[in-house]
């Protein structure tokens, strides 16, 4: 799958949950939402191999 | 993960209210809740007229979006900053804005320019007055002068900005930290007018996280400026939102009660001014209260 969050990007070969994928990255789940081919997907959802994964910070502001 | 509503595959899980959506039950969810925030704390009715800041950003947009959902009367406002950096970052966020407004004709976007009505950008400003290391509070400070007065002079009765809970939750920190005494007592969900010049004031996303209105903006299909200001970089803003989000993770609900609980606090006359405000008075140069003698700080960036 590839990973993109902000301007950093990433290719993994395996199958993760998003929850697995965030520790991986060490990114809190609190800070952003993740979307699996452009729709928005929950914690425990698998991303696969092949899968375009964004990950979206929320944090605004200043 | 199921919806807890429909069994179908949720596409968000609020650990802290340790609820699961679908999209469908989310949208539904987040409108309804914004409902009974408005009424929980009286903050207007579908009789007045109500002037959404509007920056383009996720917070904003999606509650001009909510507000026109809910039938309320609610008008957009867009201020210009000038600011720049490496992308454009005013004209881009101008363009989402424009862009939203397009899209729902009912409603009316009002946009101003602070390099074209005052002759500098809130950058330009900020570095003459010599607090370009933190441009933020310049911008601040023109931010809610020009809200204001375009509110007043426009006939507006509420301004609603996008203040989610992570922002008000940080603000909160900022001055508990700092025992600022006197922002403690005026950080609330409404701020009234103070019919000598002020609009009444509110914020009905105070009680949503901002993953949650992030959640709502992006499944609504609204494009908003994802890149944050060039300038908020390094923010002791964001340095505490950070601190409270690593919190969160730890013990889910940590930001709404630490809100919350203020909010009862204050209701219970825990927080009080530690002396009398000044008296206020016009600006004998455009007219909104001051505690100064002369101008007020408004007016007094653009003296030269």
């Amino acid at each position: 799958m590839h990973v993109t969050y902000r301007e950093r990007k990433w290719t993994f070969d395996e199958k993760l949950t998003v929850i697995q994928l965030l520790k991986r990255l060490d990114i809190l789940p609190e800070s952003v939402l993740v979307l699996r081919n452009g729709e928005l997907v929950a914690e425990d959802q698998h991303l696969r191999p092949g899968d375009q994964v964004r990950i979206v910070a929320v944090v605004s502001g200043g | 993960m199921r919806c807890r509503k429909c069994g179908q595959q949720a596409v968000i899980n609020m650990r802290h209210y340790k609820l699961a959506l679908c999209a469908s039950h989310y949208l539904e969810w987040f409108v309804e809740r914004t409902e009974r925030t408005i009424r929980k704390y009286r903050m207007f009715t579908h009789d007045d007229r109500i002037l959404v800041a509007v920056s383009g950003g996720k917070d904003s947009l999606a509650l001009w979006d909510v507000l026109l959902r809910l039938g309320y009367q609610a008008d957009g406002l867009y201020i210009d900053l000038g600011i720049k950096g490496d992308f454009d970052y005013s004209a881009r966020s101008r363009v989402k804005a424009q862009t939203f407004a397009a899209l729902n004709p009912q409603a009316r976007l009002w946009v101003i320019s602070i390099p074209e009505l005052y002759g500098e950008s809130v950058i330009e400003v900020a570095r003459r007055k010599r607090r370009g290391q933190r441009p933020c509070a310049v911008c601040g400070l023109i931010k809610r002068h020009e809200m204001n007065r375009v509110a007043l002079e426009k006939g507006y009765t509420v301004l609603a900005t996008g203040h989610n809970l992570d922002d008000e939750a940080a603000v909160l920190f900022g001055n508990v930290m700092q025992w600022k005494a006197g922002y403690l007592v005026r950080q609330a969900p409404v701020l009234p007018a103070d019919g000598e010049g002020l609009a009444r004031k509110v914020k009905p996303f105070c009680r949503f996280y901002e993953r949650e209105t992030a959640a709502y903006t992006l499944l609504r299909g609204i494009d908003y400026i994802y890149e944050e200001c060039p300038f908020a970089r390094g923010a002791t803003s964001l340095a505490h939102k950070a601190i409270l989000t690593r919190m969160e993770h730890q013990s889910p609900g940590t930001k709404l009660q630490f809100y919350v609980h203020f909010l009862r606090a204050k209701a219970d006359g825990l927080f009080c001014e530690a002396e009398a405000r000044p008296p206020m008075h016009p600006c004998p140069q455009c007219g909104q209260p001051t505690a100064s003698d002369g101008l007020c700080s408004f007016c007094r960036l653009w003296a030269r």
